[in-house]
């Protein structure tokens, strides 16, 4: 508890997506980590709000496109006092350098933080090239 | 000020004559825009924004809190104050991993709400579903509106 830093506030990342869209509503940017090891490209993004069936993972042509989408909580009656954050839809995409092995792909969500493994093609994994001397 | 800005040196003031009402429009429009919106920016400034909606019988506190975990959050109530405070924690990825982005934060937060109205702090109820906090926070009855009929 004592070494880590204090979470500073960040405003959500309004994006326009390269598509129009249909849905009304804002659309933001997730926060993302991606770390590659040996076998797998692993990625992690902040989606809170969005439950799985409204979260749709595609890959085509080596492009990662991510979207969830967050239901408007509306409910008859309340008011809003403070509004300090706005949902919409979650979108992201990505350009993926490695081919990947489409059918080993696995996607964990919870606490609002989807998990996806995306693991390599056995022939994209490096391998170690033995060098003989004469 | 008015006279360098009229008067002033040429070449050294915007050429165009109409860019400062131009200017001046587009800080009105936006002005017009921040009315429109319910969007209120968050001006405390302190992790993690809220969203604070009021019913007649309560008031529901929403924080978005992605990869905070239950154990690791604490809420404490008082008479009109909410205080939330926590960590979150990343775990550490296994050695060998490359990071091609890290947008994501670990740290810790605490964060006091003074809220509006005398609440009943025995009953408030808190929920942590898919990353987003909800706390609702009945009111007393005191701070109840009341029905008041007219003879």
């Amino acid at each position: 508890m004592t070494d880590s830093k204090e979470l500073k506030v960040k405003e959500k990342q309004e994006v326009a997506t390269p598509a129009e869209q249909t849905l009304e509503g804002l659309v933001f940017t997730p926060e993302v980590d991606i770390f590659e090891t040996e076998t797998a490209i692993t990625l992690l993004a902040d989606i809170p709000g969005v439950t799985p069936d409204k979260l749709d993972i595609d890959l085509r042509d080596n492009v990662l496109t991510i979207t969830g989408d967050v239901d408007r909580v509306d409910i008859a009656g309340e008011e809003s006092l403070v509004l300090e954050y706005e949902t919409g839809r979650y979108f992201r995409q990505f350009t993926l350098s490695e081919v990947i092995d489409q059918n080993k792909i696995d996607a964990h969500l919870s606490q609002g933080v989807l998990r996806l493994s995306l693991p390599k093609v056995e022939k994209a994994t490096p391998r170690r090239i033995a060098i003989n001397t004469a | 000020m008015i006279y360098r800005r009229f008067f002033g040196l040429p070449g050294f003031e915007n050429r165009n004559p109409f860019s400062e009402i131009e200017n001046m429009r587009r800080q009105v429009d936006r002005l017009y825009q921040g009315f429109l919106s319910p969007y209120t920016r968050p001006a405390a400034g302190v992790f993690p924004l809220i969203n604070l909606m009021e019913s007649k019988e309560d008031y529901t506190l929403r924080a978005e809190l992605p990869g905070v975990s239950s154990e690791d959050l604490d809420i404490q109530a008082t008479a009109n104050t909410l205080s939330l405070s926590g960590e979150r924690k990343i775990p550490e990825e296994k050695r060998g991993a490359k990071y091609h982005r890290r947008e994501r934060e670990p740290g810790r937060f605490s964060r006091v709400i003074t809220l509006p109205g005398e609440i009943n702090p025995d009953k408030v109820e808190a929920g942590l579903v898919n990353g987003v906090l909800t706390v609702v926070v009945p009111k007393v009855e005191a701070s109840k509106p009341r029905h008041i009929s007219v003879r």
